[in-house]
């Protein structure tokens, strides 16, 4: 069993949770992610990690409500506890001085950019981020990133906070500005990411995602995960979770995440939590 | 007396009720019937049948207390060599192991030797307890990657000998393939959870959630114990690299069967994992897994089940048994048939696939006759799902995170006969030795390794 140690309720329908699991905080590190399951019923279900604290053993991780098990994970209270939870699964990302990074976040996908932009600021990069959400609700975690980036910009889609618009027009101002950038890393919904992996494409500037297909053993068994990268077929769980988003086939992520949205639609209902 | 010819019969679940039901289809000897199955054993002086058993039990030792009526002895000479009789008493090949030896193929069908020892695990379980002798503990610690076939076997066997060892299982529960893999109508789970309960009371610790090469490494695990044991199974299962093969609908036998028996996707949605398969379901390759996908299917409620195989009836790998349940039950074979893209409706679910017939050609390398394409008869069939059961790699996890591991060429771990690998005291056995094989030759890999580490710990000071 894996005890709840914190919860913290980030808006209405997105939460966040530090859970005791002292052997996977030992060696979590930034891009990877976890498999947990709540009950001896329960589905399993991958989240990608938010943090991790090697000293008190635990790894944070932010979901949002959108199917039965997660609208479940976000009824669960402080001492309450997990039935499973298995990791850190998934290759890290690969960190190093790059030179100028920028980090783009999207609604919960901010959650795991962070460990992640602190990684490239301690690697000693210059750091821009880029975080964006529906509405400054929805936004997380904006001052610890702030913290840990040379450069912040915010965008929302009603113009709440910052900009008002997308990550990616923040994206192709830097670029007009003549803003040098090595790298770029998007992490957000499906179709954030692939609008992002089409702009830097066209400028040639190396782009990371990470991506989250359905999965079931998180450990290279099952191939529920599959992928397409470049025309092949690849394993987000042992190949990735990051790939190369000039690569990826979004169009066939989103199908194949869409695979059993009538059943969580169904299970929803019975289960009260619709 | 004349022996009879036959084995006596198994009785079985009617084809047309058990494919609404997930209930074990064969449904065991009784006493009689096992008694009188154990009096065609001719006792051969010369065991052909023990030859045939990857762990070597004595076959007509045990069938000679059940012909004399005392179970319990029978129980003890099997347990003496397998810690999971009542598994291999179902999933055994016994037709080309110990019952493809026996004499009594002379005169017509051999002795039932797996349904003896199905009658005899079972019989004991009902019984209630299993009496245990703990040997004296000799100090020694061994960890054991993977709760499945190879790793229980290895475990139980060190256990038996007086180390202490500790299994390391990335799931949430025990088994592995026994589990995840093999239907609950060809092996219920309970058993599997019976034996798993028996490997316990040896003394050996299960610890689950840990995916060694992630969570913990092998040279960590080295550090704290003795020798090591990675039975880690066959992993990344393989797809045909046809068109059409990522539709939604497209699943690996892998996750099927997982979805299904281990999460218990047939209960969705009193348990929390979901499988959709339409009305019509094609699965792809003829061997064991894909009998049980096909099968499955069915039980699922798919009106119609196809197995597609590029060869013919008598190329197709799985146990006899498995294809006459597979054809009692409906299954619809599509033999000589090859597939050559999947075809997708407008929201990315597949809705058919284009086949193509083949006719044999002369053997190829592995001795079965190459099948061939004819030109021309190319063909669509209707399917909401497809169920890809031709086989997998190794899993990469432990090869790639352990430093200086020998591996081939396709990832399996490089081992000698009795399971060491290039690392002093570690050893591997089971599908990530050898590749994707049977229960009972990954037992027989754990069988073998675990007297190499009990070898090894007792000259280690």
């Amino acid at each position: 069993m894996y005890r709840i140690l914190e919860k913290k309720v980030l808006s209405e329908t997105v939460k966040q949770i530090t859970i005791e699991a002292p052997l996977v905080a030992k060696k979590a590190k930034p891009g990877q992610f976890i498999i947990l399951r709540i009950d001896e019923r329960g589905e399993r279900i991958p989240l990608t990690i938010a943090d991790f604290d090697r000293e008190k053993g635990a790894i944070t991780v932010i979901f949002m409500e959108v199917g039965k098990t997660t609208k479940q994970l976000g009824m669960m209270k402080e001492g309450d506890n997990l039935q499973n939870f298995a990791g850190p699964l998934g290759v890290a990302s690969e960190i190093e001085k790059f030179g100028t990074v920028v980090c783009i976040g999207g609604g919960v996908g901010i959650a795991p950019l962070f460990p992640i932009v602190r990684a490239l600021k301690e690697a000693g990069n210059n750091v821009i981020s880029i975080l964006g959400a529906r509405n400054k609700d929805l936004l997380m975690l904006e001052k610890e990133i702030d913290k840990v980036s040379d450069k912040l910009f915010i965008a929302t889609d009603d113009g709440s906070k910052g900009q008002k618009g997308f990550v990616s027009d923040v994206l192709q101002k830097l670029i007009d500005e003549g803003q040098k950038i090595d790298v770029v890393w998007a992490i957000g919904p499906v179709i954030m990411m692939k609008v992002v992996a089409d702009l830097t494409r066209k400028y040639t500037i190396k782009t990371i995602v990470s991506l989250n297909p359905i999965m079931v053993d998180g450990t290279g068994m099952c191939g529920g995960c599959r992928v397409t990268v470049g025309g092949e077929t690849k394993f987000a769980c042992v190949d990735g979770p990051e790939f190369d988003g000039h690569l990826v086939d979004f169009e066939n992520l989103l199908l194949r995440n869409r695979r059993f949205i009538d059943e969580e639609k169904h299970a929803c209902k019975l289960a009260g939590v619709a | 007396m004349a022996v009879k010819k036959e084995k006596h019969k198994m009785p079985e679940q009617d084809p047309k009720k058990r494919i609404h039901n997930f209930n074990e289809v064969p449904l065991g000897y009784d006493v009689e019937t096992a008694i009188a199955e154990a009096k065609r054993c001719l006792q051969c002086k010369n065991r052909p049948c023990v030859a045939g058993c990857p762990v070597g039990i004595d076959i007509p030792e045990f069938i000679k207390e059940i012909a004399k009526g005392d179970f319990e002895q029978a129980s003890v000479i099997l347990r003496a060599k397998t810690n999971l009789p009542a598994v291999c008493g179902r999933v055994c090949p016994y037709e080309e192991q110990c019952e493809g030896k026996c004499t009594l193929l002379k005169l017509g069908e051999p002795v039932g030797i797996g349904r003896l020892e199905r009658f005899v695990a079972d019989y004991i379980f009902k019984k209630g307890e299993i009496t245990i002798e703990r040997p004296q503990a000799s100090g020694k610690k061994v960890a054991v990657v993977g709760a499945g076939p190879a790793g229980l076997t290895c475990a139980g066997d060190l256990a038996k000998m007086g180390h202490s060892v500790v299994v390391f299982e990335a799931f949430h529960a025990p088994g592995g393939v026994l589990m995840y893999g093999i239907p609950e109508f060809r092996l219920p789970k309970e058993i599997v959870k019976k034996e798993v309960e028996y490997i316990k009371k040896l003394g050996v610790e299960i610890r689950y959630d840990v995916v060694v090469g992630k969570t913990v490494y092998v040279e960590e695990l080295m550090k704290e114990y003795d020798a090591i044991f990675i039975g880690t199974g066959a992993g990344l299962p393989s797809f045909l690299n046809i068109d059409g093969e990522n539709l939604a609908g497209v699943y690996s036998a892998n996750e099927f069967l997982t979805r299904v028996n281990m999460m218990k996707a047939y209960r969705f949605p009193e348990y929390d994992t979901p499988v959709r398969i339409g009305k019509n379901v094609a699965t792809f390759g003829a061997g064991n897994v894909a009998m049980d996908c096909a099968r499955t299917a069915l039980r699922l409620g798919a009106e119609k089940s196809y197995i597609i195989y590029r060869r013919s009836e008598k190329e197709m790998p799985a146990r006899n048994e498995e294809i006459e349940h597979a054809h009692e039950e409906g299954v619809i074979f599509k033999l000589l048939t090859n597939p050559l893209r999947f075809i997708g409706d407008e929201k990315g679910n597949v809705k058919q696939v284009e086949c193509i017939e083949m006719d044999l050609g002369e053997p190829d390398s592995s001795g079965r006759r190459r099948p061939i394409p004819v030109e021309g008869t190319e063909f669509t069939i209707d399917i909401d799902t497809a169920l890809i059961a031709i086989g997998q790699s190794p899993n990469p996890l432990i090869p790639e995170s352990t430093k200086g591991l020998d591996v081939e060429r396709k990832g399996n771990i490089r081992t000698d006969d009795e399971g060491r690998t290039n690392i002093p005291g570690v050893y591997a056995g089971g599908d990530i030795a050898t590749g994707a094989a049977t229960v009972i030759l990954a037992m027989g890999a754990g069988k073998k390794a675990a007297k190499a580490i009990d070898e090894y710990l007792s000259t280690k000071k």
